[in-house]
């Protein structure tokens, strides 16, 4: 008998001019949690596709419980243990939780009727396990918070009864509150038996959940370690084969930084109220606070992309009152999006049309674009940021994570913007391109660009800002130097200190143990 | 030889390939084929519906539709001939068919960008209403006894050929210049591509989507007007079942129904070859039945060698990422 639950060896798996996995190792005992990382393009992906049965290996052997499988299918993956939840939510938000969670396996009566009491009492009893005993199962999912939503896609995976529950970046949609509150209860699940596979790009993350954890880098096995046993710089070098030192960068003197560029008095908006701040030119502004706290609709309002309602706004002390995004880039105002995928990129585009799209303007004589000023700025870009593009003109949608981001990046830096809002820089981008994204910010920041940094991390707000501002419910909690901002800090005026607040978005009670 | 890889990769190339194989195979097979009778009467057939398709693919191509340019063909043609048989001047009985076709573009350009209702929807309820405004104006009945000035604007011939195929040509070569080289309409691709990412891009969205309903409605007015002169008389059963052979043309040329692809050239070509296999099967002698069916293989035969391209060129990028969406169904 086998010690580990899964198994996987020497698998590989080429597509068309790629080996995506090319002899990759892995052994997952039940009850623990495995994580599995590599930068993007490292295989992890692959790999998870594979043991779920969506890809089939062209070599090597998967045993699960030390017996050797194959999966003719995803389904049939399923049926033997394997469940997986994907990065992206998959639920269908006009359903119940209930039929969310029994997609397409509801208890049925006679002539196919589904069996409504049954099916809604199978999901209360899965709810009970993540603490949400309480909530009624036929809400429909649009009414739940994100964090309460990425339950329910863990239930419905959890819903087969697996031995082996895959989680592909799980908390790329949380606060880091919301996070360890995940964690608490993926701890109970695990100490049942269940074993947990783990995908993330935050390390901290890992040495808080995994047991074990396995390193992949361009489709190889790099290693395999307990976590007790290594640090984060470990895991760093081994993923990227080679040492990031520093990876945020040298603040500046707060003395080298410029008069203050955007000034910001008592704004009111859907979302936020008596909102005041000031960013220096050069100066890089962190915003954090729990998701809801009204960063984003914030951001968006001083974009012109939403209404401002009230307040006063100066950029280099002049009045300003941009009514679209229209006029916020004119402005020299430039807002990268939270969400690449849905409201920053052209996914079906190449990396030319994605670095034009907000100055398409300036890269064309009178009314007529001129191919070779679009030409000359994505060469730009892609040399300056270096974007991997591929060769051509490969839709962005093929970039991975890290290189899309580059590109949205690319794009707004572009503009030569006076002020630039970056919202979440770094959401799901592995840790090489972190680092180099934080460079760019820092870059463009000794030029004298104004950045607003809005993040959900709070490493990288205590890492690569000036000054914090926390939100929290709409308002500015509090200001802190970052020289001497801690975590515990920022928490507590995001949080206002109550541990009431600690409970996400959905109306948990607290766990006792 | 890159220019040539690439010049493959056009869908305009592929259509363009196909239309001069039958092309050539027609002009083997019957003699009657190449005279220019029959060609300019299959360039006449097809006029009314290239002019509408230029505007159309440029509201396809930002990801919009419009089901009701067939009942605006009828409306405008019925409306000005209406004005000219109570001896309005023909410049302003033209100027009103068109004023009417932009009008109506504006109706369904306010109702989709700025109410928010689908397009497909909205335009569904236009080409019911426009129909049957056109019926109760003319009580159902065909308009003729129009003025020899008004007949000359679709009758007259230049070297030969009749005006609605020069108009046609015209429209289609500037409109194909606009859509490829001008910033203003490329902004209709990126809308296209991704509405949310355009706005926050800083294009004015809803002014480029109203704009291009008004200019599909005012195309389609002057479509009716011309195919009036054309025909002499107003029809209230014109343009019935023109919205989708447009449609189908520019689709066939390159477009999708979620926007962000298409030329006007290839509508173009679209609409040429389903004129060309419609000839073809005529002169061919086979039973006319038939047309309709191989219109519809062609544009399934299009879609799908469009779809088979794209999935082999995302196998080479497989390595990034290949996540479906579990279950097949909406991904949040």
């Amino acid at each position: 008998m086998s010690d580990y639950v899964l198994e996987a060896r020497d698998i590989v798996k080429t597509f068309p001019g790629v080996r995506a996995l090319d002899g990759v190792h892995l052994r997952v005992r039940a009850g623990e949690t495995h994580a599995v990382v590599g930068e993007n393009g490292a295989g992890k992906s692959t790999l998870m596709l594979t043991l779920t049965g969506v890809h089939r290996p062209d070599q090597g052997t998967i045993l699960l419980d030390g017996r050797p499988v194959t999966f003719s299918s995803p389904q049939e993956a399923v049926r033997l243990g394997i469940s997986i939840v994907f990065q992206e939510l998959s639920l269908v938000p006009s359903l119940s939780i209930a039929e969310n969670i029994f997609a397409n396996r509801q208890p049925v009566k006679r002539f196919g009727a589904i069996d409504f009491p049954e099916l809604h009492r199978r999901a209360r009893q899965l709810l009970a396990l993540f603490d949400l005993g309480g909530l009624d199962p036929a809400t429909a999912v649009r009414e739940l918070g994100p964090a309460t939503q990425q339950v329910v896609e863990i239930l419905k995976a959890l819903s087969t009864d697996p031995k082996v529950l895959i989680l592909d970046e799980p908390t790329s949609s949380l606060t880091d509150l919301e996070a360890r509150r995940l964690f608490e209860n993926l701890r109970r699940l695990t100490s049942r038996g269940l074993a947990c596979l783990y995908i993330s790009h935050h390390l901290t993350e890992i040495f808080e959940i995994a047991q074990t954890v396995t390193v992949l880098r361009d489709g190889k096995f790099v290693c395999d370690a307990r976590v007790s046993d290594i640090d984060e710089d470990f895991l760093v070098s081994n993923m990227v084969g080679r040492t990031i030192s520093d990876a945020y960068g040298r603040r500046p003197d707060p003395s080298t930084l410029g008069p203050v560029r955007l000034e910001a008095r008592g704004l009111c908006g859907a979302g936020f109220t008596d909102v005041s701040f000031r960013v220096r030119a050069g100066e890089i502004v962190g915003f954090s606070g729990l998701v809801g706290a009204g960063r984003t609709e914030l951001a968006r309002a001083v974009f012109g992309a939403d209404r401002l309602v009230e307040g006063e706004l100066r950029l280099d002390a002049a009045a300003v009152a941009p009514r679209t995004p229209r006029e916020a880039i004119r402005l020299g105002i430039g807002y990268l999006t939270e969400d690449r995928k849905t409201q920053g990129l052209y996914l079906e585009f190449p990396v030319r049309a994605n670095v034009a799209a907000n100055r398409l303007d300036r890269l064309s004589r009178g009314p007529l674009m001129s191919e070779a000023r679009i030409d000359a700025a994505a060469e730009k870009a892609v040399r300056d940021y270096r974007i991997a593009s591929g060769e051509g003109d490969r839709p962005v949608r093929t970039l991975s994570g890290g290189n899309q981001q580059k590109v949205l990046i690319g794009a707004w830096i572009g503009i030569a913007p006076r002020v630039l809002i970056v919202d979440e820089p770094t959401r799901g981008v592995d840790v090489g391109a972190r680092s180099e994204i934080y460079g760019f910010l820092r870059g463009l920041a000794a030029q004298g660009t104004a950045i607003v940094m809005i993040s959900s991390d709070l490493t990288e707000i205590l890492g690569l800002s000036d000054r914090i501002y926390v939100m929290k419910a709409g308002r500015i909690a509090g200001e802190l130097d970052a020289s001497v901002a801690t975590e515990e800090a920022v928490i507590a005026l995001a949080t206002g200190a109550g541990a009431g607040a600690l409970g996400g978005a959905a109306a948990a009670p607290a766990e006792v143990h | 030889m890159e220019w040539l890889r690439r010049l493959a990769r056009q869908r305009e190339f592929m259509i363009a390939v196909v239309v001069a194989a039958v092309f050539l195979g027609m002009s083997f097979a019957s003699p009657y084929f190449l005279s220019s009778g029959n060609l300019l009467a299959l360039l006449l057939g097809l006029s009314v519906e290239a002019i509408i398709a230029v505007a159309m693919t440029n509201l396809m191509v930002a990801g919009g539709f419009d089901m009701s340019v067939g009942s605006v063909v009828a409306l405008t043609g019925a409306a000005t001939a209406l004005l000219l048989v109570s001896e309005v001047p023909v410049w302003l009985a033209v100027l009103a068919g068109l004023l009417l076709g932009a009008a109506i573009g504006t109706f369904n350009g306010f109702i989709v960008s700025k109410v928010g209702i689908n397009p497909f929807v909205t335009t569904l309820s236009s080409l019911s209403l426009f129909r049957g405004l056109t019926l109760i104006l003319t009580r159902g009945k065909n308009i003729s006894g129009l003025p020899d000035g008004f007949k000359a604007l679709g009758q007259t011939t230049v070297f030969g050929i009749q005006t609605p195929i020069i108009i046609a040509v015209v429209l289609i070569a500037a409109g194909d210049l606009m859509l490829r080289r001008f910033r203003f309409f490329r902004q209709s691709y990126y809308i296209g591509g991704n509405e949310r990412a355009a706005r926050l891009s800083g294009i004015p969205v809803d002014r480029m989507k109203m704009l291009a309903y008004v200019f599909t409605g005012l195309l389609a007015g002057l479509a009716g007007v011309v195919m009036t002169a054309r025909l002499g008389a107003a029809s209230v059963t014109a343009g019935t079942g023109l919205e989708l052979r447009v449609i189908t043309a520019v689709i066939i040329g390159g477009a999708s129904l979620q926007g962000g692809e298409g030329t006007v050239l290839g509508a173009f070509l679209g609409s040429l070859l389903m004129a060309l296999i419609t000839n073809a099967l005529t002169l061919l002698g086979v039973d006319v039945y038939w047309q309709t069916f191989v219109i519809g293989a062609t544009l399934l035969a299009a879609v799908l060698i469009d779809r088979l391209g794209k999935l082999r060129a995302a196998g080479a990028g497989r390595r990034v990422r290949a996540v479906p969406a579990r279950g097949g169904k909406l991904a949040a």
